[in-house]
């Protein structure tokens, strides 16, 4: 059973909503309600499934819904029609106590502009969801600060959240969330605010937190880097709609339609592909078998200036250029194991581009693709930064 | 044209409403006069205690409530004893007293009704609407005016002096409350709400502490406007330092009519300042 499961949400502001309802189950866009009905659509019609565990980024320029729709899962703003599933409960059919009930301990939110008291030291910030809940004062304090202590932020408990950086201010807003130890966390452009050192190390805290915890995130964010760096899954939403959910791949390599695909160019790729997707096949020979002068007529049959050496089990032996293979064959030697060069860099093959990048600046030669101790490609330098400048990603064929 | 005009009868609004506080004064006789005669009782009973102390003991107290309220600085406290020293010089200290507890009465009273209705206004755009025209009406009517319901239900005396204070220097309280209520910002509210606070809690805990400093601003401006109703309330027998300013008026007294009028002046400094203080040290 899924986590969440929000089946025909829609959200409309203003007046005439039930004219404008009507409109929404005909299909009709957001302006064209706009204009017939002087409604706004804030949420168009969504369904989509979180499974337990799951980081489901839901991702939208401004204006698109995002925030409304992840406050319509804990009903901080009211659905217009729809029903919102959390634990096969129907959120949006609850009375306000059922609500209070989820709200404490279910599920809980992370905010943009972190929404942390002023008026509270951090610790006070942190026991709130305990406190409205009725825990004991004592045991309430004992798990606000392992919630601090976890985020490394203990020590500061008795400041005031003024007196924080806007980093600490999240992890302390994040701390909050997960003292309540509700399986849901809700966050709303949570790392948006932050600047971007920071927010490339929350984006790790949080991914590593989340193979601890095993939580299950809705994350919201404008930021395709930051939807594609975290996110199990990601929803991407225009208009009040969600026109493609899947996984970062998926929208990488298969976008929708043409908002998606002018949002994945400007994409930082180098954050998103890895080795696989931009190596190529190499041209590879056995040197136990072959001589300096197969070696030749590959290069010359392929094309290219140098054959990567692997046994029969595609290990990684080493590589030959062709200057090397004239050499050796001057020299009369038959085998290549005696004149290849055994020294080759390699990569795994989940790497990430923008770390490949340091490999390959470093080194003279190609840098060879390892897949469970198996060669698998090739990185050239011409063709990494080909993969960088495309304004398509096309993930190349390989076994 | 005019002729037109004046082929419509006037309207006898000055005569409904008289029947109306006919009709209000006779229907509850009875709870004016109980609330007259226990507040008067209250009043007379805290005014006689404040003048029992001896005069140099208040105004040492009150000078070292303003050294600490002021953030340990000498000024104000200085100015408090020198000022009340003065209103004690010109014989005005058992007006002074009786001034304080008519302020004192008026403004506790406006803050206890005007903050909960304050409170309620915040949450219902409804009932906000329904009251943003009666405050306007409360301020902008001449507080001359609230006299003469204040003497129709409590006679003469104190006790309509404090109603009709309280009517004149009640809006700000109300206004500000609920402007400041309105103005904790949205994500607070969202973050008090996304933990399952009730409504209760949210007050409590986040509305009421955020928005404590605005509502003392207001407080503060209630504060003052129920002083300065003190020489408006004198005319219906209110005694204290607004009576002396009537009489130095009624006999075109010119000096006693400076000093009484200088002593209010003083007071409203003196509370002016520690309402601000108190505000500032605590925010």
């Amino acid at each position: 059973m899924s986590k969440i499961r929000v089946e025909n949400v829609s959200k409309i502001f203003g007046k005439k909503i039930p004219q404008a309802l009507e409109l929404v189950k005909k299909g009709e866009s957001k302006t064209a309600i706009l204009k017939k009905t002087g409604a706004t659509v804030g949420v168009n019609n969504t369904s989509f499934e979180v499974e337990d565990g799951e980081i489901f980024v839901i991702m939208g320029l401004s204006g698109s819904g995002k925030s409304t729709l992840v406050r319509l899962l804990n009903r901080l703003i009211e659905p217009t029609t729809g029903s919102i599933l959390i634990n096969g409960e129907d959120v949006s059919k609850m009375n306000k106590a059922q609500l209070r009930e989820i709200r404490r301990n279910k599920v809980n939110m992370v905010f943009q502009n972190f929404g942390l008291f002023p008026h509270q030291t951090i610790l006070k910030n942190t026991e709130y969801g305990l406190k409205v809940r009725g825990v004991s004062k004592e045991e309430r304090r004992v798990k606000a600060e392992k919630a601090l202590e976890n985020a490394g932020l203990l020590e500061f408990k008795d400041q005031y959240p003024s007196q924080l950086s806007g980093g600490m201010q999240q992890r302390v807003g994040l701390a909050r969330a997960l003292a309540n130890d509700s399986d849901i966390v809700l966050m709303d452009e949570a790392f948006s605010a932050l600047d971007p050192l920071i927010r490339k190390g929350m984006q790790d805290e949080l991914i590593e937190l989340q193979q601890n915890v095993q939580k299950t995130i809705i994350f919201i964010t404008h930021d395709l880097n930051e939807a594609l760096r975290i996110g199990d899954r990601i929803a991407i939403m225009k208009d009040g709609a969600i026109i493609q959910i899947g996984t970062g791949e998926e929208i990488l390599t298969n976008p929708a339609d043409d908002y998606v695909r002018s949002f994945i160019e400007d994409v930082d790729r180098s954050k998103v592909l890895t080795a696989e997707n931009i190596m190529v096949r190499p041209v590879t020979i056995n040197p136990e078998i072959d001589g300096p002068k197969m070696a030749l007529k590959r290069m010359k049959d392929e094309q290219v200036s140098l054959v990567i050496a692997t046994d029969r089990k595609k290990q990684l032996l080493g590589f030959v250029t062709a200057d090397q293979a004239l050499q050796c064959a001057k020299d009369g030697k038959t085998l290549l194991v005696d004149c290849m060069q055994k020294e080759m860099n390699t990569v795994p093959y989940d790497m990430l581009l923008e770390d490949v990048l340091n490999v390959i600046h470093d080194s003279p030669t190609p840098v060879a693709v390892i897949k469970e101790g198996k060669l698998v490609g090739v990185l050239i330098r011409g063709i990494v930064i080909e993969a960088l400048a495309k304004s398509s990603v096309e993930v190349p064929e390989h076994e | 044209m005019n002729n037109l005009l004046d082929k419509i009868p006037q309207m006898p609004l000055a005569k409904w409403t008289n029947d109306a506080m006919d009709w209000v004064t006779e229907t509850f006789q009875g709870f004016f006069d109980s609330i007259q005669e226990n507040t008067e009782g209250a009043m007379l009973f805290v005014t006689d205690v404040l003048l029992m102390i001896p005069a140099i003991i208040v105004i040492l107290a009150i000078a070292i409530l303003a050294y600490f309220a002021s953030k340990r600085k000498f000024g104000l406290a200085i100015f408090t004893v020198v000022g009340l020293l003065f209103i004690y010089n010109q014989g005005l200290w058992d007006d002074l007293m009786n001034t304080v507890t008519l302020v004192l009465f008026a403004s506790l009273i406006s803050i206890i009704v005007g903050i909960p209705v304050g409170i309620l206004m915040s949450k219902s755009t409804t009932f906000e609407s329904i009251m943003k025209p009666i405050l306007d009406f409360m301020q902008t009517m001449p507080g001359f005016v609230y006299l003469i319901p204040a003497v129709a239900f409590f006679g003469i005396g104190i006790v309509p002096g404090v109603f009709a204070s309280i009517i004149f220097s009640i809006p700000p309280t109300i206004r500000f409350t609920n402007l400041a209520i309105r103005q904790v910002p949205t994500e607070l509210i969202e973050a008090a709400e996304s933990f399952g606070s009730t409504s209760a809690q949210k007050l409590f805990n986040v509305e009421l502490p955020l928005a404590k400093s605005t509502i003392m601003a207001g407080v503060n401006q209630t504060v003052m406007l129920a002083l300065s109703m003190v020489v408006i309330a004198s005319m219906i027998g209110a005694e204290g330092l607004g009576g002396k300013v009537l009489t130095a008026v009624q006999r075109a007294e010119v000096g006693s009519g400076f000093v009484a009028g200088l002593a209010l002046v003083i007071f409203a400094i003196i509370i002016d300042r520690l309402t601000q203080s108190i505000n500032n040290k605590k925010g």
